[in-house]
C-alpha cells in the first residue's frame, strides 16, 4: 500500500461528490481519500449504492447535474483534476485515464464497426496516420486475445459474444496507453467461466504496460484475486483499507467481515447463505453516529453518538470503527 | 445489394400486399410527376396552348367527351389529367421539401434538448407543447395570413408545424441512448460533445424517424391541399392538387364534377399509398411490434 504521497500516480483527498435532488442532498461520496501507486491495482469495494461508481466518474470529471464535486482534490501526478477544467479533462480522458464498463452489450455503439470505434480513440489522442492507426488496432486486438484481428476490425459489435466484446472494450481502453484504468464492475455481466479469463487478461495487460487500475466491484472474490490493496466504501465513506491479503484474512471492520462472510463457501456449508442483515440506510438523511450501526453485530452505545473516524490500525491498515475486530476474533 | 435481397426486411416486403401496393402507388406518382409532362400533349399553364372552345368537356367516355382529354377539361379548356400531373408535382414537391426541412430542424432540436437537458430542454419542449395544443392547420393558417401566400410560404408554415413530432421523438430516444454505456464510453474517451451527438447518438435515434418522415409526407400533402382549398396556399399560377379541387368545387354542383373529383382521387391515392407503405415500415422498424 502506498501511504507515501510522493510516488502516488493518483491521490484522491477528501473527495465529496453530492447530488442535489428535490428529496434532499445525496452525499454519494462524502470525504473519500485513497492513493494508487504506479503499477498498482486497487480494489474499490462496497454494496450497490455505496458510491463506488460515483468515485470513478468523479475522477474523470463526468458527474452530470444534479451531481457536483463539492470538495476535495483528485491529484493525477500532482495535477488537480477537480480544478483542471473541461478542455484539459477531455485531453486526459482516454489518454491518461480510461474506463472499462460493466455491460459489454451496451458499451459499444451497435452501429459502428469495432475498427471505427477503436480508430476514433487513436485519432483523438495520437498523431498516427491511418495505416499506423490500423496497425495499432490490429496489434491491440491480438494482444487481448482476438484471433484474425485484421478481419475482425470490420465486424460489428453484435457479431461478437459477450466475452469477446469485453475484450474489445478492454482493447479500446488500453489503446492510447493510459496510465490509469478505471474498471467499473468489468466482469459482472459476464459468464462465470469468462470472468476469470477476462480478469487474467486485464491483470496481465496492466502489468505489461506498467499502468495502474481501480477495480470497482461488489465482488470480494474478484478483488482478492486481482488487487494489491483494497478500499471498502460504505455510504460514501471509506470504512476500511489495507493490503488485499491481510484485509481478506482478517477484516477489521464488521462491514468488511460481513461482505467476506457473504461469499458462499462450498467447503463450509451453512443451511442458509449468510448475509448482512438490514439494508443500506437512506443516504439522504443518515442517522448520527456510525452509518453501519443498525446492521452491525458489535454496535454499542458509543456507535450511535459518535461517528468513528478512519484510524490507522498499523502501518498499512486502517478502519473506521470504534470496536474493530482483532485478528482471529470471531464476528 | 444481395444482402438487402436476402434481408428479413425484403423478405417481409415481398409478402406484404399492402406494402407492395403502397410502394407501387408511391413509385407510380413519382414517375408520373417526373415523366408526366412529357406524356401529355398540353401544358395546362401555357395559356397560348389553351382553347376556350374546349372548356368543360366531360371525360372521354361520356357524351360530348373528347379523346384528347381523357378526364375532361376545366373552365379554361385545360386538360384535367394534365393538370393533375402538374399539380401532383407541386403537391409532392411541397410534401417532400417540408418533410426534409422539418426532419432536419426537429432532429437537431430534439438532439440538443435530449443531450444537454436543463433549461435548453425545457425551452424547446415547452414551445413544442404549446404548438401541439393547437391543430396544425390552424397554426399554418395563422402563419400564412401573417407572411402571405406562395409555395415558399407554404413550406415555411408546414415546417413550423412539422418539426415538433421529430423533436419529441428524437428527444425521447436520445434520453434513453445517452444512458447507454457506449455514450459514456465516448465521453470517457475524451470525445467532444458535438462529435458524440453526431457520430454516436444521431445514428441510433434515426430509425423511428424513417416511419414518421414517410407518413408525414402524406400529412403535408393533405395540409397543403386544405390550405390551398381555403385559398391561402399556393398561387393560382402553380396549382397543387388542393387548388385544383377548389377550382372545380365552384362548379361541382352544376354537374361538372370531373374537375374536382379526379384531383381529389389523386390526392387520396397518393396519401393512401404513402400511409400503406408507412404502416409497413412501422411494423418492420419498431422493435416493440416484432
Amino acid at each position: 500500500m502506498t501511504a507515501q504521497t510522493q510516488n502516488a500516480l493518483l491521490a484522491v483527498r477528501d473527495l465529496r461528490t453530492h447530488f442535489h435532488t428535490f428529496a434532499g442532498t445525496v452525499k454519494a461520496v462524502n470525504g473519500v481519500s485513497f492513493e494508487i501507486g504506479t503499477g498498482e491495482i486497487m480494489g474499490l469495494v462496497g454494496e450497490s449504492g455505496g458510491g463506488k461508481s460515483v468515485v470513478g466518474f468523479s475522477i474523470l470529471g463526468l458527474i452530470d447535474s444534479p451531481g457536483k464535486i463539492e470538495g476535495g482534490q483528485i491529484l493525477l501526478d500532482g495535477e488537480d483534476l477537480v480544478t483542471a477544467g473541461e478542455p484539459r479533462l477531455r485531453q486526459i480522458r482516454g489518454r491518461d485515464i480510461s474506463m472499462v464498463f460493466q455491460d459489454p452489450m451496451t458499451s459499444l455503439n451497435p452501429l459502428h464497426t469495432v475498427g471505427q470505434q477503436m480508430d476514433e480513440v487513436l485519432r483523438l489522442h495520437t498523431d498516427l496516420d491511418a495505416a499506423a492507426r490500423r496497425e495499432a488496432c490490429v496489434a491491440m486486438l491480438e494482444s487481448v486475445g482476438i484471433s484474425r484481428a485484421a478481419d475482425r476490425l470490420g465486424a460489428y459489435p453484435h457479431q461478437f459474444s459477450g466475452g469477446m466484446r469485453q475484450r474489445v472494450v478492454i482493447a479500446i481502453a488500453l489503446l492510447a496507453q493510459p496510465r490509469l484504468i478505471i474498471a467499473d464492475e468489468p466482469t459482472t455481466a459476464l459468464d462465470v467461466t469468462i470472468q476469470s479469463q477476462i480478469l487474467k487478461l486485464m491483470r496481465q495487460q496492466i502489468a505489461a504496460r506498467g499502468a495502474s487500475m481501480i477495480l470497482i466491484t461488489h465482488d470480494l472474490a474478484v478483488v482478492s484475486e486481482m488487487a494489491d490493496h483494497i478500499t471498502v466504501l460504505y455510504c460514501g465513506k471509506v470504512v476500511e483499507r489495507g493490503p488485499t491479503r491481510a484485509l481478506i484474512a482478517a477484516p477489521a471492520h464488521p462491514y468488511t467481515r460481513g461482505l467476506i462472510d457473504s461469499i458462499p463457501d462450498p467447503s463450509n456449508r451453512h443451511p442458509r447463505l449468510r448475509q448482512i442483515p438490514g439494508m443500506v440506510p437512506d443516504i439522504r438523511n443518515l442517522p448520527p453516529g456510525c452509518a453501519f450501526r443498525a446492521r452491525c453485530p458489535r454496535a454499542q452505545a458509543l456507535c450511535a453518538v459518535e461517528e468513528p473516524p478512519l484510524r490507522a490500525l498499523n502501518a498499512a491498515r486502517s478502519a473506521a470503527c470504534h470496536y474493530p475486530l482483532q485478528p482471529g476474533e470471531p464476528a | 445489394m444481395s444482402s438487402f435481397v436476402q434481408s428479413e426486411f425484403f423478405h417481409n416486403y415481398t409478402r406484404s400486399t399492402s406494402a407492395i401496393l403502397g410502394s407501387a402507388l408511391m413509385v407510380g406518382f413519382v414517375l408520373a410527376v417526373t415523366a408526366g409532362p412529357f406524356l401529355v400533349s398540353q401544358n395546362p399553364y401555357d395559356i397560348a396552348g389553351l382553347n376556350l372552345m374546349d372548356s368543360y368537356k366531360p371525360p372521354f367516355w361520356m357524351d360530348g367527351g373528347d379523346a384528347r382529354f381523357l378526364l375532361g377539361t376545366d373552365g379554361q379548356g385545360r386538360d384535367v389529367w394534365a393538370s393533375i400531373l402538374y399539380g401532383a408535382r407541386i403537391s409532392l414537391f411541397i410534401g417532400l421539401v417540408a418533410m426534409v426541412a422539418s426532419c432536419v430542424i426537429g432532429t437537431f432540436l430534439g438532439l440538443v434538448a435530449g443531450f444537454y437537458g436543463g433549461i435548453i430542454d425545457s425551452v424547446i419542449m415547452r414551445i413544442a407543447d404549446i404548438q401541439l395544443s393547437f391543430p396544425s392547420i390552424l397554426i399554418a393558417l395563422f402563419l400564412m395570413s401573417a407572411v402571405g401566400t406562395g409555395v415558399d410560404k407554404v413550406l415555411i408554415a408546414l415546417t413550423a408545424v412539422g418539426w415538433v413530432v421529430y423533436a419529441r421523438t428524437v428527444r425521447g430516444t436520445t434520453l434513453s441512448e445517452i444512458k447507454k454505456e457506449y455514450v459514456q464510453a465516448a465521453k470517457v474517451a475524451g470525445l467532444p460533445n458535438a462529435k458524440i451527438i453526431r457520430k454516436h447518438v444521431l445514428p441510433n435515434v434515426m430509425t423511428p424517424l424513417i416511419v414518421i418522415a414517410t407518413i408525414q409526407v402524406g400529412t403535408f400533402v393533405l395540409i397543403e391541399a386544405s390550405l390551398s382549398f381555403l385559398g391561402v396556399g399556393v398561387p393560382i399560377t402553380q396549382p397543387s392538387l388542393g387548388l385544383l379541387i377548389k377550382n372545380g368545387f365552384d362548379v361541382l354542383f352544376s354537374g361538372l364534377w370531373w374537375t374536382s373529383v379526379f384531383p381529389g382521387l389523386a390526392i387520396m391515392a397518393l396519401v393512401f399509398g404513402i400511409n400503406l407503405f408507412g404502416d409497413f415500415l412501422r411494423d418492420e422498424l419498431n422493435p416493440r411490434l416484432k
